[in-house]
Formats: C-alpha cells, structure tokens, sequence
C-alpha cells in the first residue's frame, strides 16, 4: 500500500453522520517503568466506533501506552501511571477501580497468540463464565457467535473440542479475537496482532478488524504504516514517550502538520 | 610436529579416554546393582508375596502387610504434600518473586530438599510419635510429605516460570482474578511438569527407609490401621536382610526388587512424560 | 511537554456513514459484579501461609531437635563433642566417633566421586554422540534413583565380599608400607568398614555432582569455547583452562551438594560401615557414622539419655548438612547470577 492508496481512499467522500463521541479520554499521562519516563504528558481521545492506531519506532511507547488503558501494567511492580485515563468519564486510574471489571470492559489481543492450554470451546467459555451465568445451550450460542465475529466458526465448528494449541498460528490468533470478542467489551485493545502472521492471515485479520468496529471502539498498535493506514480512522504518531501527532488518518498520511511525523511516515526516519 | 605439540595432543587423547572410563565406571555400577536384584530377587518372586504376611523367622511367607502398608503410607504422603507443594510454588512463583520472604524461602527449601532424611524421621518422632506415645503409619506419612513437599515446592516454582507472560496476561486481559488465571491457565499450561514433579517425590519416597524406622516402625500382621505401627517394604527389607534367616534374606530380596522396579519404573515414566509435554 | 499537537482532542469534522449503525447482537448484557475481590486476596494468602509452613518447617527441625537433645548437653556438657566414648551401660555417650566417622567417609565419597563426576560431565557434554546423550544422561541420574537400602543390601552382600578379595589386599600391597598413608590401608581385609563405606557413598553422590557440573558446564557460552578451539585448542585445554575457570562457583556448588547428600547417607552407611564406635588410623576398620548409629540404635534406646544422646547427635548432623547444603547453594546462586548479568 503506497500514498496513492490512500489518496485514493481520502477521495471517496466520507458521508457524514454521526459524529465519533470520545470513548476513552486520556488527560496528562505519564507513565513510568521504575525511574524511567515512559510515556510523556499523552492528552488524546479515543473515538467510539471507531479504529485509532499508534505508529512509531520501537520503544516508543505505543505499547506502553495501550497498556495503560486496560492497566495491564498493575500485574507489575514497579510500573506506575500518573494522570487521566477516562472511560465513559469514569477515571479507570482511579484508586478502588474493580480491575477486573476494567478489563473486562477493555479487552486485549496480544502480539503473539495466546491460546489456553484448552479446547477451542473452553477458551472461549472461560472468558464467557468469568462474568455470565450461561446455560448450556446458551453458552454453545455465544461461542458461536464469537467465532463467527471472528472469521473462525466455518474453520472451527468440527473440531470444537479440540486443543486450541493445535491451531496454525493464524487461526490462533482470530480465535484470541473471538476470545476477546466473547466477553463483549466496549473497547478492543490490539497490540500488534498481525506481526507474527504471515500475509494472508493478517489481510484476514484487518478485514475482520474493519467489521469489528461496527460493534467495538478499537485501538491498534502497530509497526506497519500500511497497515495503520488501511485500517484506522484516527492516527497517533509518537516518539520518545511523546505523542508527537494526532489526527484523522488521513490527515496524519498525506498532510501530516509536523516535520517529524512526515519525515517517519515518507520512510526518512525510522 | 613439534615436541610440545605432540605432548598436547597426547595429554588430550589420554584424558578423553580417562573420561569415557568414568563413564563407564559409572554404568558399570548401574548394571552391576540391577543384575544382583535381578538375579538374587526374580527367584524369591511369586503370587505369594502378595497374599501372604511377613513371617515369624524360620518360615515361608509374603509381603502382603508390608506392600499395602507401603502403598498407604506414600499415598497419605502424596495427598498431604502435593496440595501444600504446588501452593508454595504458586506463591514463589506468581506472588512472592523477588522479595525478601520468597528469596529466603527457596533458599531453604533448597536445602530442605537435600536435608538428611533421618533427621527428618527424627524431628517427627520427636514432634508426633513422643506427644502421641506411639509409632504410627500416620507419623510415617508425615514424615515422607516433609521429604516431598520440597522437591513439588521445586518443580512446581520452575515450571511456572516457563508459562509466557503473555499468557498470564491475555487470561488477565478478559478480567479473570489471579486466582482463577494462575489456577486455570497458567497451572494447567504447564501440569505435565507438575505432575512429573510430583511422580519423582512419590519414587523418591517409595524407597525412603531411614524417617520410617522411627516414625511408622514394621508391624509383622496385617493393619490397615493408620494410627498404629505399620509394616512397609523398606523397614522389611532392613529388619529382613540384616537377619540370620535364609527365608528373610529371599524376601527381602524380593521386596527390594519389588521397590527397585517401581522408583525406576516412576522414574522413566515421569521422564518421558515431561519430554512430552515439553515438546508440546 | 514539548509538543503543541500532542494535546489533541478529537478532531472535528469526523469520519461518518451512510447507515445508522445497527445495534450489537445479541445486545450488551446486564453485567452481573465480578468475582468479589476477597477471593484473590484470600487465595494469595493461603498460598503464602504454605510457604511460611515451609520456611518453619526448617526452624521447626533444629529447635525441636535442639529441645529433645537438652538432657545430653546438661549431662555431658560441650565435651559431648569431643568425647569418644559410647557406653549404654554407664550410660556416658560422647559423639566424637560417629562425627569423625561421618567426616571420613565423606571425604572419601568425595575424593574418588569427583573425578568420576567430572570425567562424566566432560564425556556427556564435550565427547558424547548426540544421540546418546539423553539415556546416558538418564542412566546417570537413575543412580541417584536407586533407593539408599537397595545399595546397602548390595554393599554387605555382593560388594564387601569382593571388595574385601580382591581390592583391600591390592591396596595394603601398594600403600601399605608407605610413609603417612601406610597405616590407613593397614589392617584385616573383611569388606566392611569405613573404607568400603566411603565407597559406596561417592557411587551414590556422583549422580549429584555429575548432573550439576553437566548443567553448569552446558551454559558456557558457545563463542568463549569456541574462540579457544579457533587459538587450535585441544578438547581437554578447552574443558580445563576455559571452561572450568568459568563454571569455578557451579562446580564447588555441586561438589558440596554431593557433601551435603554423603554426610546424611543412613541405609547404605549402615549396612556397610560396620557400626563401631571407634576411631582407628585404618580405614579397613569397622566405623559409625551419626546416621548409623541413628539407625541402628535409636529404637532400642530405652533411657532418656541415650535417647536425648542420639537426638543431639541428629541435631549436629543436620547443623552440619545446613551449613554445606547452604554455601552450595550461594555458590550455585552466584553462578546464575553472573550467567544472568552477561546475557
């Protein structure tokens, strides 16, 4: 995918109707591993229903920062989040915030799959029985339809029972996805979902993304531009622990305000 | 060639060959025991064992009491220690880590690992068997849960720190709490090791005989009471072979055969079951 | 904060369609609360309660010890230790025999152990076709396997007899009358003794040291072997002067792990050692180590302070152990963590 791609794209008129409303607000954050600076005053809004991704070298703090929205970091001592972090208004850095509940509101795929040592089924069923009391049929409904959001019932349904280990390393990361999707969370947190997937799995994977987010406000992060393009609505360009850019993606792609930003993006840096 | 190098490569070929005699030296010992056991225990070997009491001196007899008491003792054993091993190995694991209480407990645990098992038996005669004024099958499980509590604290702790991080976190990520992520991910990625752990404590104790000699004693009759003396194949085979007695010495051939077999068999078994899980 | 654009809300005019969106199906379900946060709190507590159970378990050991002992030490005093005297009769028990016994038999375990072991980690990690590496590595381990009575059965009855044939002659030939060493080799050659107990120790502890030289020799970087071999080192200079020096803390490590397993041997010891309380200058005569005399007499010592003797004599032994047992454990601790600081 080049510029052009995207020009092209950016011509097409975007009807307009309903406005993106802030899902999540971020205000001040720093973030800090230890002594180390992380993550430098963020202030940005992650829209409703829509695609924003993070782009930048590594170490950058894209990760770091998508962290912070479901406080993954509080698994480790040492790592501390100063600021801001609004869902639905609510301050989820908030002392006394359920946790749990937070994440499962705020769900997460990770870069590697990660399947449980389990059936495709319980996988799925795990994450479902956390917070829902299902029936057994009920329950056979909502993996199903979690598998089907994910592009995997058709592949799935005859071997439900078996390990999800046993899955090419595609179909184990939309099963991470109809995973996540199971609980039904308001935000998807992708961290780099497609870099150990190869071509097919991964053009798979963004479509199934691009229909997600009729249901869900996603944040990706993610080492290919390309793909940032392609998919997101909303880009945030940063370096250093700094967001150095924010904006519509198109915007950040063919008219980026910043030097910086346009130096990355061109291919002049990084 | 020079001199020197000549005598380099000569000292060189001289050591390997010394190192290959080592091992076998070593293997020469392996065999060697297995052979005697064989061909000492194989012949005392019949169905009778395993119906038949130990017998007053000077008579034929089996193992019967001794076999069931063996049986009881390390299953009571297992059944304390692995509980109380796996949940130490959670907390090293997964909570302690780096601090100051784990630290200091695998450091001791380490050493209680290779403490010396008479003391073991020891210390439990000393806190159970002279509170309750007699030896029991009971203080003998006690005594052989405190020898495995060590080695399941072990192994499961390492194989802990096998499961990625990012399992433990994508199971975090759907907002399970820790208990159930560590009991129903994490602990279930890595029970094949687990369990290896668990099948080397019961071989290591099925032929532990020092902590039983002050703890559940030998009980020469059938007993199924755990509250009482019991017999089992180690103090059997002790009491047996140091005896003046033909038929004794076959019987304790045969029990120590018996025992051989099974830590070996468990041994193996445990073995290839990790390599199994591992590969996986 | 440095950048103007960074603090950006969301920018307006926004991406929009065509449809109304469709609500989610099945709709947003009326969350029932989360696991209540006890749970994990308590969870983490029982599994810490555990592993205070084990660190007690240590403290429990010495101070119980230590308290069933007391009558021996109010008795005989700190002479207990340096006492060779063993006398059920007059009831006047002094450890030095058992604990000089213990040590000796030790230090031959060790003396012919790790050799051995050493020539079986360089065999199993530098000469070792690859396939046989694993059920060589097994057999090895396997040693360790065997039960400590099964040895000790096949010590009194198949090692001593041939031991005592064969072997001791040969030594009091060859050592007998040399200077120093000669009185040690000196004496009947019966099979049983503290000679034949030391060795049958060190075949029981080369499994210990073997896999943990093995284990510690297999860390060594590949480029620092490989860097000697390309100066046109020979195997043996490579396992000498590079990796040993650089395994130096795993290797003591492993070596006093082997200590700490030989001075608490019991079954085997017993059987072989011949249970004396003596202290000869041959190490063909019959000897006591403290686990054997446990062993041995613990369940027929009827008067308190035989008893409390026997226990005292337990305490040392585990004192002693603890003290090998934990400076193995720094030393093998130390080598993982200058491993950990250079990769």
């Amino acid at each position: 995918m080049n510029v052009e791609t995207v020009a092209a794209r950016a011509e097409t008129p975007t009807q307009g109707l309903a406005p993106a409303m802030p899902k999540m607000s971020i205000r001040n954050l720093d973030f800090f591993y230890g002594r180390f600076r992380a993550l430098k005053n963020i202030n940005l809004d992650v829209a409703e229903r829509r695609v924003t991704a993070f782009i930048g070298p590594s170490g950058c703090g894209k990760s770091t920062l998508l962290r912070t929205l479901n406080r993954m970091y509080s698994l480790y001592p040492g790592q501390r989040a100063i600021g801001e972090i609004l869902l639905d208004g609510d301050d989820i850095l908030a002392p006394g915030v359920d946790i749990n509940m937070l994440r499962a509101k705020v769900g997460m795929v990770f870069q590697k799959p990660t399947p449980f040592p389990m059936s495709i089924y319980d996988n799925i069923a795990f994450g479902v029985s956390l917070y829902e009391n299902l029936s057994g049929r009920a329950m056979d409904e909502r993996v199903e339809w979690a598998l089907t959001k994910a592009a995997m019932w058709d592949e799935a349904k005859d071997k439900l029972k078996q390990s999800g280990m046993a899955l090419s390393g595609g179909q184990q990361q939309r099963l991470c996805i109809a995973r996540a999707v199971s609980v039904k969370p308001e935000v998807l947190l992708l961290d780099e979902p497609t870099s150990a997937l190869d071509p097919i799995s991964t053009a798979k994977i963004e479509e199934l993304i691009t229909e997600l987010k009729e249901d869900y406000t996603i944040a990706i992060v993610t080492h290919n531009m390309q793909q940032a393009a392609r998919v997101s609505d909303f880009t945030g360009y940063m370096y250093l622990g700094e967001l150095v850019e924010f904006g519509e993606t198109d915007q950040i792609f063919l008219k980026p305000k910043r030097k910086a930003t346009e130096d990355y993006i061109t291919g002049r840096f990084g | 060639m020079t001199a020197l190098h000549r005598k380099r490569l000569f000292v060189n070929r001289m050591n390997l060959v010394i190192s290959m005699a080592t091992m076998a030296f070593g293997m020469l010992f392996l065999l060697w025991i297995l052979w005697v056991l064989f061909a000492k225990g194989f012949s005392a070997l019949s169905p009778t064992l395993f119906t038949q009491m130990t017998p007053p001196p000077g008579s034929a007899g089996g193992l019967a009491n001794a076999i069931y008491g063996s049986v009881m003792i390390v299953g009571v054993a297992t059944f304390i220690s692995t509980p109380i091993g796996i949940l130490a190995g959670i907390y090293l694991a997964e909570y302690g880590k780096n601090g100051w209480l784990a630290r200091l407990a695998r450091f001791i645990n380490d050493i209680l690992l290779s403490a010396p098992s008479i003391v073991i038996g020891l210390f439990v005669y000393t806190v159970y068997v002279m509170q309750v004024g007699h030896f029991s099958g009971w203080a003998g499980s006690f005594a052989l849960a405190l020898i495995a509590i060590p080695v399941v604290v072990r192994t499961t702790e390492n194989m802990l720190h096998l499961v990625p991080a990012s399992l433990r976190e994508a199971a975090v990520a759907l907002g399970a709490p820790m208990w159930k992520v560590i009991l129903r991910v994490t602990l279930k990625a890595v029970r094949g090791g687990v369990v290896t752990g668990i099948l080397l404590a019961v071989a290591r104790m099925a032929g532990e005989t020092a902590p039983l000699l002050f703890t559940a004693l030998n009980n020469q009759f059938w007993s199924a009471n755990m509250d009482a003396p019991m017999a089992n194949l180690p103090v059997v085979i002790f009491q047996f072979a140091m005896s003046p007695f033909d038929d004794w010495k076959s019987l304790a051939w045969a029990a120590a055969l018996l025992i051989t077999l099974t830590v070996l068999i468990i041994n193996i078994l445990a073995r290839t079951v990790f390599r199994q899980s591992a590969v996986r | 904060m440095s950048s103007p654009s960074a603090t950006a809300a969301l920018p307006t005019p926004m991406i929009s369609r065509n449809e109304p969106r469709t609500a989610r199906e099945p709709g947003p379900p009326a969350r029932p609360k989360g696991a209540p946060p006890w749970q994990d709190w308590l969870f983490e507590r029982t599994t810490m309660f555990f592993t205070l159970l084990v660190l007690f378990t240590l403290v429990g050991i010495i101070a119980a010890l230590a308290w069933a002992a007391v009558p021996a030490f109010q008795k005989f005093g700190l002479g207990f230790f340096f006492t060779n005297i063993w006398d059920p009769v007059k009831m006047e028990f002094g450890a030095l025999a058992p604990i000089y016994g213990t040590l000796v038999t030790s230090a031959i375990a060790l003396l012919i152990g790790v050799p051995v072991s050493f020539g079986i980690a360089l065999f199993l990690t530098e000469m070792c076709p690859v396939i046989l590496k694993r059920p060589l590595g097994t057999a090895v381990e396997l040693l360790a396997a065997i039960p400590s009575i099964i040895y000790g059965m096949w010590g009194l009855f198949v090692f001593a007899p041939v031991f005592g044939d064969y072997v001791q002659p040969a030594l009091t030939k060859v050592f007998g009358n040399l200077w120093i060493l000669g009185p040690l080799f000196q004496g009947a050659p019966n099979g049983i003794g503290v000679l034949s107990a030391g060795f049958i120790l060190s075949i029981m502890v080369i499994p210990f040291i073997a896999s943990v030289m093995r284990d510690v020799f297999e860390i060594v970087p590949p480029v620092l072997k490989e860097s000697a071999y390309g100066i046109g080192a020979t195997t043996w200079e490579v396992v000498w002067n590079v990796v040993l020096p650089y395994t130096r803390a795993g290797v003591i490590g492993g070596i006093m792990l082997g200590l700490g397993r030989a001075l608490g041997e019991t079954m085997a010891v017993t059987f072989v050692i011949g249970n004396a309380y003596r202290i000869n200058a041959s190490l063909f005569e019959p000897g006591n180590s403290i686990a054997s005399a446990l062993a041995n007499e613990f369940n027929e010592a009827a008067e308190p302070v035989h008893r409390a003797s026997l226990i005292a004599l337990g305490l040392v032994l585990f004192l002693l152990t603890f003290v090998v047992l934990a400076c193995s454990r720094m030393l093998l601790a130390q080598l993982a963590k200058d491993e950990g600081q250079q990769t």
